[in-house]
C-alpha cells in the first residue's frame, strides 16, 4: 500500500531518525533533572513552599522525560511507515 | 612553491603539424586536455547547418510550387469548364458589343483583341484586399474568380500551415496585363504559367500529377528508408553524438591553425602549462604514429610579452574553493592564489557565525552523505541548478558543519542549550531562605562561587541559566574574537602581498607599499589586539582594587583617545590610572605618529621613486640599465602589466592616492567590518532561542500523558523550521557574509584578479558542455 511519495517518505524517514535520537536523549536530560531544561518544565510562576516547588519540579521532570520517550516511540512508529513507504517508492522506481 | 599556492607556469608555444598528422594529433591533445589553443587565423568554420537548411527549404519550396500548380490546374479546369458551356455565348456576346466585324471561336488565341489571363496563387487572408485594389486599378476591366485550396499548405520559409485561394483573372490587352502583373506582384501571389489551350492544360495537369505522384512515392520511400535508419541509429546515437562533438571539435580547433607557405604543414600557437610539456609531446607522438606519418609534429616555445592564462590545478576538493576565488576574479598570472588558505579560514569564519553542535551536525552530516554517494549523485546528472551548486560545494559544507560544530563546542550551545560535559566551575553557595526571598542573586568570581579555573573547554554552562547577563558576556567575548580574528586575517592578507611582490621582484611595491602597509595595520590594529590580551591577563576580580574587573578599561575607549590624542577620562574612585601597563600613553603617542607617517610613504615614495628614474632615464639615455630596473620589473613582474613606461606620471599619482585611500580608510572599516562574526553569531544563538521557546517549548510544557503525542507534532515541526530557517537561510547568510569577508577584507590585501582562466582544449569539458546544451533544448 502506497501512502506517500519518494520526497515525503524520505522526509519521514529523516524526522523520525531525528526525532528518536534527540527526544531518546532529552528525556534522559529530563529523567536526571538536568538543570538546563527548567524552562522548559510546565511549571507555576509562584510556589508558597520550597518543598512545594520540588516536588512539582520532580513530578514535572519525570513526566516530561516520560512524554519525551513516548514521543520518541511514536517515531519509532512513523521510521517503521516511512521506511516500509520508502522500500514500497524504491522498488516501484527500480521497475 | 607548489601548484596550489600560485598557478602555474605557461609557455606559448608553435606547434607544427604535418597536415596529415594534425587531426590524429589534435584528437591525442583533446584526449589530453592541457593544451589552450590560440586562433593564429581569422577565419570561422561555415555554417554546415545552415546550408543543409537552406537546400531543405528549396526542396520544399519545389513541392509547394508543384502543389500549388496542380491546385491551379484542377481549380482553372473548373472555371473553363463552367465556361464552357456558356463560352460561345458569352463570347461572341462581348466580341460582338465591342467589335463587330469579327466572330470568334471557342478558346481562340488568334487577333490582337482577346481575353487574356494569368492564373496564380494568393494567401487567403490577402484576397479581399487583393481583389478591390485590382477593381479599383484597373477600373472594372478585370474579371476574377477565386476558389480555396481546402487543405492547408506548408510555408517552407517559417514551416507555417497557410490557407491559400487559387484565382485567375482575365483581361484584355497587353497594358491591363503588366498591370495585373505588378499588383499580384505587389501582393506576393505566385503566378504559375497555365496553357490557353484546354488541350494543353490536361496535358500538363496529367504532366503535374505524374510529377506530383513520382514525388510522393519517392518521399514516402525516403520517409520510410529515413525511419528505419533512424531507427537503426537512434540505438548508437549517444556514442556517435559524443563522435560528432569531438570531430567537431577537433575541426573547429584545426580551422585555428595556420597553413604555412608551402601547404604541408598547420602552424599552431597555444598556451601549454610548462609541467606538462613532456606529456603533450608524448601524445603528439601517439597521434603521429596513428596516422602512420613519417614527420614529428615540431613544439617550439615561443618568447611572447603577452599575459599568459591563469591555471590552477585543482581536483575534487579544492576545486569548489578555486571556485568561490575565481568567482570574484581569475588570479592575475602567477599571482598568489588565495584559495588553499581558503580552504581553512572558510569554514572558521562561517563556523564563527554559525557556532551551534546541532546545525553543524546536520550540516556535516548532508556534506558527508553526500560526499559517500560521490559516485553516484554525480552520474545522475540534473537540470537542478540549487542541487548542483549543494553538490559542486560538498566539501565546502562538509568543513563548515565539522568547524560549526567545534565552535559549537566552544559557544557550548546545541540548539541554543548547554551541555553541562566536565562539569561547572561555578557554584551556587547562597543559602535556602537568600534563594527563596530574591529574584536575581549574583554568584561572584572574587568568592568560593568560582573555583578559580576555567571550564575546560568553551563556555561554561553556566552562563546558560544566566539569563539576566549571558548575552552581555557574550557579547564582550565574541566582539573581541572578532576582531582578533579580523586583524590576523588581515595581516596575513598584507603579509600574502610580501610574496606576490618578491615573486615579481617588485622592489619599489616592496618597499613604499607593503612595509608601510603592515607597519600601519600593527601600531594602530594589532596593537588594539594585545590591549585586548593585556585586559584578559591583567586584570581579574580576585585581585587587588588596581588590577580588579572594576579599574579594567574599555578597550574601545581606549583606542578613541589613543587615535584623536584625547586626555582619558578620570579613573574610576580607586584606581590610579585608566592605563593598563607603564609608558603606555607614551607608547601610543609614537604608534599613532609612527603609523601617520606610513601614509605620506604609502601616498607618495613609489610615484616619487619612479619620477626619479624616468629623469635619470632621460639624461642619461644611453645607459638604458636604469629603465630596465625601474620601469622593468614592475611591468613584466606584473605579467606584463607592462603599460607602466607609457602611463602618465599624473596617472600614477592618482592611482596611487586611491590605492592608499582605500587601504587606510579600508583598514579601519575592514576591521569594523569583521564585527559582522560577533553579531550574526548572536543572531544565529539568538534565533535557535527563540524557536526553541517558541516552539519546541510548548510541546514539552504540555502537562499529562497525552503531552507525548502533542510533542511528536511540535517536534516536527521544530524539526522543518530549524532546517529551513536555521540551517538553510541562516547558513545562507552567514555563507555570503564568510564570502564578503574573504573577496573584501582579506583579498583586497594582496589580490588583484585580472587574469583570464586557461580553457584547456579537452574532450571532456566539450561533452560535459554539449551534452548539458543538448539536455536543455530537449
Amino acid at each position: 500500500m502506497k501512502i506517500c511519495g519518494p520526497k515525503c517518505s524520505l522526509c519521514g524517514l529523516i524526522i523520525s531518525v531525528w526525532g528518536i535520537v534527540q527526544l531518546v536523549l532529552m528525556g534522559l536530560f529530563f529523567y536526571i533533572h538536568s538543570v538546563a531544561l527548567i524552562e522548559d518544565l510546565p511549571l507555576e510562576e509562584e510556589y508558597k513552599t520550597l518543598d512545594e516547588f520540588y516536588t512539582a519540579a520532580n513530578t514535572a521532570y519525570n513526566q516530561n522525560a516520560y512524554n519525551c520517550w513516548i514521543a520518541a516511540c511514536i517515531y519509532v512508529l512513523t521510521l517503521l511507515l516511512s521506511a516500509q513507504q520508502f522500500y514500497m517508492n524504491s522498488r516501484i522506481t527500480a521497475n | 612553491m607548489g601548484s596550489l599556492f600560485r598557478s602555474e607556469e605557461m609557455a606559448l608555444c608553435q606547434l607544427f603539424l604535418q597536415s596529415e598528422a594534425a587531426y590524429a594529433c589534435v584528437s591525442e591533445l583533446g584526449e589530453l586536455g592541457l593544451v589552450q589553443f590560440r586562433d593564429a587565423t581569422f577565419e570561422k568554420l561555415e555554417n554546415e547547418l545552415r546550408e543543409v537548411n537552406q537546400n531543405a527549404e528549396a526542396l520544399k519550396r519545389n513541392f509547394l510550387e508543384l502543389t500549388e500548380l496542380k491546385h491551379i490546374l484542377r481549380k482553372t479546369q473548373v472555371f473553363f469548364d463552367e465556361q464552357e458551356g456558356g463560352l460561345n455565348h458569352t463570347t461572341e456576346s462581348m466580341t460582338r458589343a465591342l467589335i463587330t466585324d469579327e466572330t470568334r471561336t471557342t478558346g481562340a488565341s488568334m487577333g490582337p483583341v482577346q481575353l487574356g489571363f494569368v492564373a496564380g496563387v494568393i494567401s487567403r487572408e490577402k484576397l479581399p484586399a487583393f481583389e478591390r485594389m485590382l477593381w479599383r486599378a484597373c477600373r472594372g476591366n478585370v474579371f476574377l474568380r477565386q476558389a480555396m485550396i481546402e487543405s492547408p499548405l506548408e510555408d517552407p520559409t517559417s514551416g507555417d500551415q497557410v490557407y491559400k485561394s487559387v484565382f485567375i483573372i482575365f483581361f484584355q490587352g497587353d497594358q491591363l496585363k503588366t498591370r495585373v502583373k505588378k499588383i499580384c506582384e505587389g501582393f506576393r501571389a505566385t503566378l504559375y504559367p497555365c496553357p490557353e489551350a484546354p488541350a494543353d492544360r490536361r496535358e500538363m495537369a496529367m504532366g503535374v500529377m505524374t510529377r506530383i505522384e513520382d514525388l510522393n512515392t519517392v518521399l514516402g520511400q525516403t520517409q520510410d528508408h529515413r525511419h528505419r535508419v533512424l531507427v537503426a541509429a537512434a540505438k548508437n546515437l549517444k556514442n556517435w553524438f559524443v563522435k560528432v562533438r569531438k570531430i567537431k571539435a577537433i575541426y573547429h580547433t584545426l580551422n585555428l591553425f595556420n597553413l604555412d607557405v608551402t601547404q604541408k604543414c598547420l602552424i599552431a600557437e597555444c598556451w601549454v602549462p610548462l609541467l606538462d610539456i613532456e606529456t603533450i609531446q608524448l601524445a603528439l607522438r601517439r597521434g603521429t604514429e596513428r596516422s602512420g606519418s613519417s614527420v614529428p609534429p615540431i613544439l617550439n616555445r615561443m618568447q611572447t610579452f603577452e599575459n599568459p592564462p591563469t591555471y590552477n590545478r585543482t581536483n575534487k576538493f579544492t576545486k569548489a574553493f578555486q571556485a568561490l576565488i575565481d568567482a570574484y576574479g581569475v588570479a592575475s598570472y602567477r599571482e598568489m592564489n588565495p584559495a588553499p588558505y581558503t580552504i581553512i579560514t572558510f569554514p572558521f569564519l562561517f563556523a564563527v557565525m554559525f557556532g551551534d553542535i546541532g546545525h553543524g551536525a546536520i550540516m556535516a552530516l548532508f556534506g558527508l552523505w553526500m560526499i559517500r554517494k560521490e559516485k553516484g549523485l554525480a552520474a545522475q546528472k540534473t537540470d537542478n541548478e540549487i542541487w548542483n551548486i549543494f553538490f559542486g560545494g560538498r566539501y565546502i559544507i562538509f568543513l563548515m558543519g565539522v568547524f560549526s560544530m567545534y565552535t559549537g563546542f566552544i559557544y557550548n550551545d546545541i540548539f541554543s542549550k548547554s551541555l553541562n560535559i566536565f562539569g561547572s566551575h561555578w557554584h551556587v553557595s547562597y543559602n535556602k531562605s537568600t534563594v527563596w526571598n530574591n529574584k536575581l542573586l549574583q554568584l561572584s568570581p572574587k568568592t568560593s562561587d568560582y573555583e578559580g579555573t576555567p571550564y575546560p573547554f568553551g563556555m561554561d554552562p553556566i552562563w546558560q541559566v544566566a539569563t539576566s547577563n549571558k548575552i552581555i558576556f557574550q557579547n564582550a567575548y565574541k566582539m573581541k574574537i572578532s576582531i582578533i580574528f579580523g586583524v590576523c586575517h588581515m595581516l596575513f592578507g598584507v603579509i600574502m602581498s610580501w610574496h606576490n611582490h618578491t615573486y615579481f621582484r617588485n622592489r619599489l611595491s616592496l618597499v613604499y607599499e607593503f612595509i608601510p602597509q603592515l607597519v600601519f595595520l600593527i601600531l594602530l590594529f594589532f596593537y588594539m589586539v594585545l590591549l585586548m590580551f593585556i585586559k584578559w591577563n591583567r586584570y581579574a576580580a580576585t585581585n587587588e582594587l588596581r588590577w580588579s574587573e572594576a579599574c579594567a578599561p574599555s578597550i574601545l575607549i581606549t583606542f578613541i583617545d589613543m587615535v584623536l590624542f584625547n586626555e582619558p577620562k578620570k579613573p574610576p574612585v580607586g584606581c590610579k590610572t585608566v592605563y593598563m601597563f607603564w609608558g603606555q600613553h607614551f607608547i601610543q603617542v609614537v604608534f599613532v605618529l609612527g603609523a601617520l607617517c606610513c601614509i605620506p610613504v604609502m601616498l607618495l615614495g613609489k610615484p616619487m621613486k619612479i619620477m626619479q628614474a624616468r629623469k635619470q632615464a632621460n639624461v642619461q639615455p644611453i645607459t638604458g640599465s636604469s629603465d630596465a630596473e625601474i620601469g622593468g620589473p614592475a611591468g613584466h613582474g606584473n605579467g606584463g602589466g607592462g603599460h607602466h613606461e607609457e602611463e602618465e606620471m599624473s596617472e600614477i599619482f592618482i592611482h596611487q592616492g586611491i590605492h592608499t585611500i582605500e587601504y587606510v580608510l579600508g583598514s579601519v572599516s575592514h576591521t569594523a567590518s569583521y564585527l559582522r562574526l560577533w553579531a550574526l553569531s548572536l543572531a544565529h544563538a539568538q534565533l535557535a532561542d527563540v524557536l526553541w521557546t517558541m516552539v519546541l517549548s510548548i510541546g514539552l510544557q504540555k502537562e499529562g500523558w497525552l503531552g507525548g503525542i502533542f510533542l511528536t507534532i511540535v517536534f516536527a515541526f521544530w524539526a522543518i523550521l530549524t532546517v529551513g530557517i536555521l540551517v538553510l537561510m541562516e547558513g545562507l547568510s552567514a555563507f555570503l557574509h564568510t564570502l564578503r569577508l574573504h573577496w573584501v577584507e582579506f583579498q583586497s590585501k594582496f589580490y588583484l584578479g585580472q587574469g583570464y582562466a586557461f580553457q584547456p582544449f579537452a574532450f571532456d569539458a566539450i561533452i560535459e558542455n554539449g551534452s548539458a546544451a543538448s539536455g536543455e533544448t530537449d
